[in-house]
């Protein structure tokens, strides 16, 4: 897809998000909202991956591994619409006997996903292992990561840093989600960092930068990441991102973290996201 | 009583260190990863003849378990090495999350696990492992009684789809199994049959039910041993056979009273065929430093205990 095509599925990402939110009232539409755009590129764009027959050991595809399991409604969004499961599903999330458990869950069996993540901190020391058994395989694939900024408290996220520096997993690109925000308030006022990069740097991994919130910055961004795996360091991207990004009164706050729209402020929300040729589900 | 013959001492550690190896010859899938203890573990021949499927993850246990279910995703079949705190405890959400309730192919094998690791203390005697582990749902728990047992354990577990906790332990300890054995993962073992109690023992107290046995045929109580080495999924028919044919059950683990082999039973019988149950087990405490036979002794572990529990079981018969 070019770049327009990407914006048209990103805008339709985000439709799908807060129906997802809106029809059962629960779940976390801020940080899905401000990745819309990421995930989209990723999925539509720069992942070989085999969405009509999923596989759990992926062998020669790249893999993606969310371990900030808690934005699952963009993580459903882009595979159905990627082809792993049919669209209508997308009706069932957060429902009894659902496939599409609130977190994202191997469990129910939903094409797609590798492993449960929402307890948070422990995706990135999961998509090691994987980064591990490709090595093995000679399988010279990616495993693509996107963790969430308040996630970096986890101190389990420094272990696998450091592993991964260490062990040299070069066929790992992870994405910071940096939109600043945790559930009890900003991350500079619960317990911050003012940078970043530099630790990740620190430990010896390539560290990059980018907006994740504009796609032909993402289209150029991740290529010269890309160009930076197999020199024997992980990447990661530093990704700034709007959590509600897309629906103005979603910006700037943590409020929607984890909280769903009422009526009238999921028309007003939809209303700033024109309706796309790809329709809603 | 049958007579079991001692055919040498042997701590489990290095059965489950054979088995591996074993395991590892056998598959190519087998893979190895261990938190700084490999010598400890018994991983290092593995390491040696596998050094491309040996996978260091320093002290850092979370990441460990989290690199293991990445690499069972992968296709491979990871064998993880620490101590049984380490292995549980430390790690629990890590191995609930990423292993158990994501269903992966990851073999948590669990050393100087219960009193009997000694001298270190109670911060490295982890008595609660059973009862984290069985809780989970989907998870096996094995804790095979010598070091025969434990790498016939080791090599079975590779074979078998699904997360597995493996217990064993560091001291030198009778070795009574036949060598080379088929180990059938949730299969209970019956050592000797008797009439009046049945014990049932795991792990390093299957020995001392042995023993237990050998003092109450002298004093003509006809005891029924069985080995259960694996607590989960649990061997309810021969437990069941057992109880109805003696009336009174005795239980013998070096673990917690609370969530441990005793439970597992007590809840069988309780739901199938009420009968008196004597547990055998440690009162809700922790451990301390000591040499392991003293630990058994202070911490009533021993044979004595495993006699006094038997006959107590007998005079509650309904």
């Amino acid at each position: 897809m070019d770049s327009t095509q990407l914006q048209v599925m990103a805008t339709q990402v985000r439709r799908d998000i807060l129906r997802q939110v809106y029809n059962v009232q629960s779940g976390h539409p801020g940080g899905s909202l401000g990745l819309a755009d990421y995930f989209t590129a990723l999925f539509f764009h720069f992942m070989k991956h085999n969405p009509s027959a999923f596989s759990m050991e992926a062998n020669n595809e790249d893999v993606f591994i969310l371990s900030n399991g808690h934005v699952s409604p963009v993580y459903y969004s882009v595979l159905a619409r990627s082809g792993y499961f049919p669209v209508s599903e997308l009706n069932t999330f957060r429902l009894i006997n659902s496939r599409l458990q609130g977190h994202p869950a191997t469990h129910e069996g939903l094409p797609g996903i590798r492993v449960a993540t929402g307890s948070l901190g422990q995706g990135l020391s999961v998509a090691a292992g994987i980064a591990l058994s490709k090595k093995l395989n000679k399988d010279d694939r990616t495993i693509y990561v996107v963790t969430g900024d308040g996630e970096l408290q986890e101190g389990q996220i420094w272990e696998a840093v450091m592993y991964a520096a260490h062990n040299k997993l070069d066929n790992m690109l992870v994405a910071v989600d940096f939109n600043g925000q945790q559930i009890d308030g900003s991350i500079t006022d619960i317990m911050g960092f003012d940078e970043i990069g530099s630790k990740f740097a620190s430990f010896g991994w390539e560290v990059m930068y980018m907006d994740g919130n504009n796609m032909d910055e993402i289209l150029t961004t991740v290529p010269q990441a890309q160009s930076k795996l197999g020199h024997g360091k992980p990447v990661v991207i530093i990704m700034k991102t709007e959590m509600g990004q897309g629906v103005d009164f979603m910006m700037g706050t943590h409020a929607w973290h984890g909280k769903a729209p009422n009526a009238e402020q999921f028309e007003k929300a939809m209303a700033q996201l024109p309706v796309t040729e790809l329709g809603d589900f | 009583m049958k007579k079991f013959e001692i055919t040498a001492q042997k701590d489990t550690r290095s059965g489950f260190g054979a088995g591996l190896l074993e395991a590892a010859r056998l598959d190519e899938r087998v893979v190895g990863l261990c938190a700084d203890l490999t010598g400890s573990l018994m991983m290092d021949a593995f390491q040696k003849e596998y050094p491309h499927r040996f996978f260091q993850a320093g002290i850092a246990e979370a990441n460990m378990m989290g690199l293991a279910s990445g690499l069972a995703i992968g296709g491979k079949i990871p064998f993880t090495g620490t101590f049984a705190n380490f292995s549980t405890g430390r790690v629990y959400d890590q191995i609930r999350q990423s292993i158990a309730y994501s269903h992966k192919n990851v073999k948590i094998c669990a050393s100087h696990a219960g009193l009997t690791l000694g001298e270190d203390g109670a911060t490295h005697q982890i008595l609660e492992d059973i009862g984290l582990m069985k809780m989970l749902p989907g998870m096996t728990v094995i804790n095979p009684c010598d070091y025969n047992q434990t790498k016939a354990a080791t090599l079975a577990i590779a074979k078998y789809y699904g997360p597995v906790y493996l217990r064993f332990g560091r001291p030198k300890w009778p070795v009574f199994t036949p060598e080379n054995q088929v180990f059938e993962i949730g299969k209970a073992l019956m050592l000797s049959e008797g009439a009046d109690v049945s014990i049932f023992a795991t792990g390093h107290l299957v020995w001392k039910a042995i023993q237990a046995g050998e003092i109450l045929a002298e004093k003509g109580i006809s005891a029924e041993i069985i080995n259960i080495h694996t607590i989960k999924p649990l061997d309810g028919e021969a437990v069941l056979n057992s109880a109805r044919k003696t009336r009174c059950v005795v239980t013998a683990e070096e673990h917690q009273i609370n969530g441990g082999l005793g439970d597992s039973i007590a809840q069988i019988l309780a739901r199938n065929l009420p009968t008196p149950v004597e547990m055998v087990a440690v009162m809700d405490s922790f451990g301390e430093s000591g040499k392991p036979e003293e630990l058994l002794t202070k911490y009533h572990l021993d044979t004595s205990d495993v006699v006094a529990a038997a006959e107590r079981a007998i005079t509650r018969k309904i």
